[in-house]
């Protein structure tokens, strides 16, 4: 019997309102500092690494709107799901070209695929999301495949 | 460094990390991410049920991503990028980056990603396509 409801199926295709952010030199010298870069074009803040990016998608949010644990409320792209536990699956990233200080990139987020698996403890649900990074102009620089696990 | 011909096999130079409390505190404030298993070791441990903080997943990409743009230097450039966490890794642990080369086919190179913990336990793997330029 699938996990797989209509619901969820529905759910395929669901993406966030597209965001702008800039490439500020402040933050890269502050992210190459933290995660112990060496090569200077980081630690100057003239480039970015490529997973700065992930910190582009974590929401600035008021304090009383973190849950408990502290994390920020999952997104809408998250579907109801029937199973529990989220567990963190992996990233495939395709870069186009390299993100400089002061590009300006719009990120767009969508859940493109859902399909289900057998794992030894039971169903094993696979979500998997497009975070795409492109120019105003709408150049691609570069795209996330971001798989999460459901069981 | 990177050798002047690039073969199958050869590895990268890796390096030892060993994330404390101070790191993962301005990490996690540079990512904007205020999840307490990363600074919150009472709520890490009694809540979570976890021995130590937790060291982030993406910070371990991170270091996987750190170790190629060392090896590429100025001579090359990043196109692909993947990598998985296997198991948690916490504050305490030794953390070592590792990564060879395993395919070549013109200027594009495959490599093969991971970081292991003190114990030779896998945390994280990943791979990388990179292309070199020509006359390098």
């Amino acid at each position: 019997m699938t996990v797989i409801t209509e619901e969820l199926n529905n759910h395929v295709g669901a993406e966030l309102p597209p965001f702008e952010f800039e490439i500020s030199r402040g933050d890269l010298k502050k992210y190459a500092v933290a995660t112990g870069q060496r090569l200077e074009r980081y630690l100057n803040g003239d480039e970015a690494p490529l997973l700065y990016l992930f910190a582009a998608m974590m929401p600035v949010l008021p304090l009383d709107r973190l849950l408990p644990d502290g994390r920020q409320p999952d997104s809408g792209l998250m579907p109801p799901l029937p199973l529990n536990r989220i567990m963190a699956g992996g990233s495939e990233y395709q870069i186009h070209r390299k993100v400089y200080v002061g590009d300006v990139l719009v990120c767009r987020q969508k859940l493109v695929e859902v399909f289900e698996k057998s794992g030894s403890e039971g169903p094993l649900l696979f979500l998997i999301f497009e975070n795409r990074f492109e120019t105003r102009d709408g150049e691609p620089v570069v795209t996330e495949r971001l798989t999460r696990i459901a069981r | 460094m990177m050798t002047n011909r690039i073969e199958v096999g050869e590895q990268l130079t890796g390096r030892t990390w060993r994330a404390d409390t101070v790191q993962l505190f301005l990490y996690n404030a540079a990512i904007w991410n205020p999840h307490r298993i990363h600074y919150d070791l009472p709520y890490t441990q009694e809540a979570e049920g976890h021995p130590q903080l937790l060291i982030d997943g993406p910070l371990q990409g991170d270091w996987l991503t750190q170790m190629v743009y060392e090896w590429l230097g100025e001579s090359g450039t990043l196109t692909a990028f993947s990598y998985s966490n296997r198991r948690a890794a916490y504050v305490g642990d030794v953390l070592s980056t590792e990564g060879e080369v395993t395919a070549v086919d013109g200027d594009t190179v495959t490599l093969d990603l991971r970081i292991t913990n003190q114990r030779g336990e896998i945390t994280t793997v990943g791979n990388a396509t990179v292309v070199i330029e020509s006359g390098r």
